[in-house]
């Protein structure tokens, strides 16, 4: 939903001291008319518990939830309406982020365990989706880096350290994975260019959403790209989450994609970790993202494939919502797609693992291909319908 | 711990900087505030029941930490102004924003709330920005060291010594109430005011905002006579009223600008925020938009000097009334109105004209004239519009070091000459006699 372009949101009032002068229903968001997790979750008494306190590095409530006054949200789209400011966010503020989370990730409960599964080689299959369909498969996901406050919240100081970090990682990478960092605000024309054609670059981002976490600050500071020589593996840093890692190709051999994404971020971590800052993960909530939304695997893996005449068929919906798949236009999120092309992806980032969520996109994207073939020569799919997964 | 050492009579016999506590690693907001000079300025005095400032802090300097993370370096979190064009990028020095960095307003207002703006926003070639806001009326104290030169840059050379004089007597004006009403469409003065007690916009809490909210209607609504109006909330707006309202010109929407919301403004929106008029849509006060209040006075042709003298009244009564409940507009007798940005501090004061110069405008010399007038050109949108058939905006350029009377009469006088101008050259005359001197 774009609603005003360029606009820049700040983090609030975090240290205002003069709110705690005010009663906490004197404070309390107006939220009768939004619609997102937050508003549904956070009551004037849960408001009042919990507006005085702060994590380690001073993150208040206040800040949380200030994308969600902000924006109401949709009528048919339910968005989250907080970040996190840093990892003990998830821990200082678990009673309005435990619901949350459970709402919007199927349940899961404060109790339940995440499992991490980076082991590439449980994947089954994937290295046979038909071409003449699947255009591209791509996976992505985030990572955080221990030891400093998240994008919402970080100083200047801290996005630099974490870009120095991060590119001495991807500097020490070899092999397949050798490249090169492209700063945003040293950027050449001719490398813009490039990096525009190959839909690498990211701008700053233009969602309200987004815009009033606070996550665009001082842009383009301390922001980049890093891809390698071969155009498969990119690194975004310091744009929504420190990084995003993303492994790409055309065609349809999702195999090979996630082998690359894996060993990647495994190498990745590894030299992270030596300068003892590893990536922030716990059992509960596996890897910490910003997004609540994007807790657990923080991954998304997805093709763009051609489906004209699945897509058009009464029961898409219901099949994706089966196989535990989203679809969305070949712009992303929030675009339409065009020529019936769609980009088909998990829909679980929380409670399954890596493994297991790219064997639903693996699993399902083939059945879709059968069913889009059964459907051009005009054949019934009824009998290839899913159970529930 | 001991509470203190009130009566050792000792200590005064150590210099202030033998006694200043070490407050290099403490993260509290006593140890943001207490600098060598304040703690100098304070060691002697005494409660009449013998508190002294050492008693004050004992408990801050024995608590140093809230935050585990500590602070980076400055040359870590000094912004990248390379690229930048506003009047922060000129004057902060990585030098002084290392002080400034250990300091923070009594509600928590530091050195980068203030310049955020400033660093998302680097400006334009030609358009000289100020980068920075206040989150509240101490602000321009505890900043000074950035503000007064910015200051000084922005307002003709306003030195920290100078005092500015507030003058709203509308009997004051000469003339004003005879303006050629077939050039002069329309006239308007507007001006802002803070509402002592509350942090400014960038850093007000929903609950200060809703309290400036509701001590402005209840001032509002004790005025009469051809000031007596009505309030609409912009959250609880019906279609028509909002339909009305923007035929009438008089609705504002949540700021589109960047300047305006990388520096927290538009936070919460529209919660709190509305618009009052009087009946006869001559009076307009704007709350919580870009300052607490913004006072509007205007009507259609050239009667500047009733537009002025319903814009004093009204402003002086609905000051009478926030002072009965406590709440004084803030005001100093060096910088006059504080206001959010420093380029509105002074009077805050902004009086116009819509005239028509269409051939005025196009004369070689016309910029050079305002100049000299001390006039500014907008279009007729407002700032950063374009003049659409040859109908101008023209306001007064100061804001600080000159009374309220002296820039409306700036305003009354210049586009006087600005009309025997335009009317000279219908005619085919010249004009060179009538160019003014530098005011």
């Amino acid at each position: 939903m774009r609603r005003v372009r360029n606009a820049i949101m700040p983090f609030g009032n975090t240290h205002n001291n003069f709110k705690l002068n005010y009663s906490g229903d004197e404070e309390y968001p107006d939220l009768k008319k939004h619609n997102n997790h937050m508003a549904k979750v956070l009551t004037k008494e849960m408001y009042a518990k919990l507006r005085d306190k702060q994590t380690p590095t001073g993150y208040t409530l206040d800040d949380i939830i200030q994308t969600g006054v902000d924006n109401p949200g949709h009528p048919f789209i339910m968005t989250v309406g907080c970040v996190a400011g840093d990892e003990e966010s998830y821990e200082v503020f678990k009673d309005l982020l435990d619901p949350i989370i459970s709402d919007r990730h199927s349940g899961y409960k404060a109790t339940d365990k995440h499992k991490t599964d980076l082991n590439f080689e449980n994947l089954k299959g994937g290295d046979d989706l038909d071409p003449k369909y699947v255009l591209s498969s791509r996976v992505r996901t985030g990572r955080s880096i221990k030891g400093y406050a998240l994008p919402p919240h970080n100083t200047r100081g801290e996005r630099r350290a974490v870009e120095k970090l991060s590119v001495e990682a991807l500097n020490s990478l070899d092999g397949e994975f050798k490249g090169k960092y492209y700063p945003l605000k040293s950027m050449t024309d001719a490398e813009q260019e490039q990096l525009i054609a190959d839909h690498f670059l990211f701008d700053k981002p233009v969602s309200p959403l987004l815009l009033a976490a606070g996550m665009a600050r001082d842009w383009p500071d301390a922001r980049g790209i890093w891809h390698n020589e071969n155009k498969t593996f990119l690194v975004w840093v310091n744009e929504e989450d420190h990084l995003r890692v993303i492994s790409m190709q055309q065609g349809g051999n999702m195999k090979e994609v996630f082998k690359r994404f894996c060993v990647g971020l495994q190498r990745i971590e590894e030299i992270f970790k030596k300068h003892n800052h590893g990536f922030m993960w716990n059992e509960h909530l596996g890897f910490v993202l910003t997004c609540p939304s994007n807790l657990g695997t923080g991954l998304r893996g997805g093709v763009h494939v051609k489906l004209p005449k699945l897509s058009t068929h009464a029961k898409f919906e219901e099949i994706l919502t089966r196989l535990r798949l989203q679809k969305r236009g070949t712009g992303g999120v929030d675009t339409a797609s065009v020529g019936g092309v769609f980009d088909i992806s998990n829909a679980d980032r929380l409670g399954s693992s890596e493994v297991e969520q790219v064997q639903c996109v693996v699993d399902g994207v083939k059945l879709m291909v059968e069913m889009e073939k059964k459907l051009e020569k005009g054949e019934s799919i009824d009998s290839m319908i899913p159970a529930q997964k | 711990m001991p509470f203190g050492n009130s009566h050792n009579q000792l200590k005064m016999n150590n210099s202030c900087e033998q006694e200043y506590p070490d407050l290099s690693k403490h993260n509290n907001y006593m140890a943001k505030i207490l600098t060598p000079a304040l703690y100098e300025k304070l060691r002697s005095k005494q409660t009449p029941s013998g508190f002294t400032v050492d008693d004050v802090i004992q408990t801050g300097v024995d608590n140093p930490a809230r935050l585990t993370i500590k602070q980076r370096p400055a040359e870590e979190e000094y912004p990248d102004l390379t690229e930048h064009n506003n009047h922060m990028g000129k004057v902060l020095t990585l030098d002084m924003y290392k002080r400034l960095r250990q300091r923070c307003t009594p509600n928590g207002f530091t050195i980068d709330n203030v310049i955020q703006t400033g660093v998302d926003n680097p400006g334009h070639p030609f358009i000289m920005t100020v980068g920075c806001v206040a989150g509240d009326e101490e602000t321009y104290e505890v900043f000074k060291e950035l503000l007064d030169p910015i200051i000084q840059d922005r307002h003709g050379g306003y030195k920290p010594t100078d005092k500015h004089k507030t003058d709203l007597n509308p009997n004051n004006l000469k003339g004003g109430d005879g303006l050629d009403s077939k050039y002069v469409l329309s006239s308007r003065v507007r001006t802002g005011r803070s509402i002592r007690g509350f942090c400014l916009p960038p850093h007000c809490s929903r609950g200060e905002r809703r309290a400036v909210e509701k001590l402005s209607l209840e001032a509002l609504d004790a005025l009469t006579g051809d000031l007596k109006g009505k309030y609409y909330a912009l959250k609880n707006m019906s279609e028509a009223e909002q339909q009305q309202l923007i035929d009438d010109h008089f609705l504002f929407d949540k700021p589109v600008s960047p300047l305006l919301l990388a520096s927290g403004m538009a936070r919460d929106w529209p919660d709190a925020r509305g618009i009052w008029h009087n009946d006869n849509k001559t009076f307009l006060v704007w709350v919580n938009e870009e300052d607490h209040l913004r006072v509007i006075s205007m009507q259609k042709g050239g009667n500047m000097k009733e537009v002025f003298t319903r814009f004093c009244t009204g402003l002086t009564k609905i000051e009478e009334l926030f002072k009965n409940k406590g709440h004084a507009f803030m005001w100093n007798e060096h910088l006059g109105y504080v206001l959010t940005c420093p380029s509105n501090l002074g009077t805050g004061l902004r009086a116009g004209v819509h005239v028509k110069l269409p051939n005025l405008s196009k004369y070689r010399q016309f910029e050079e004239v305002l100049k000299r007038l001390r006039l500014q050109k907008r279009g007729t949108g407002g700032v950063d519009t374009a003049a659409v058939g040859g109908i101008f905006d023209i306001s007064n350029a100061d804001r600080l070091g000159f009374s309220e009377v002296e820039l409306m009469q700036m305003v009354v006088d210049g586009v006087k000459l600005l009309i025997e101008m335009e009317k000279r050259l219908e005619k085919g005359q010249s004009i060179e006699d009538l160019m003014p001197a530098q005011k």
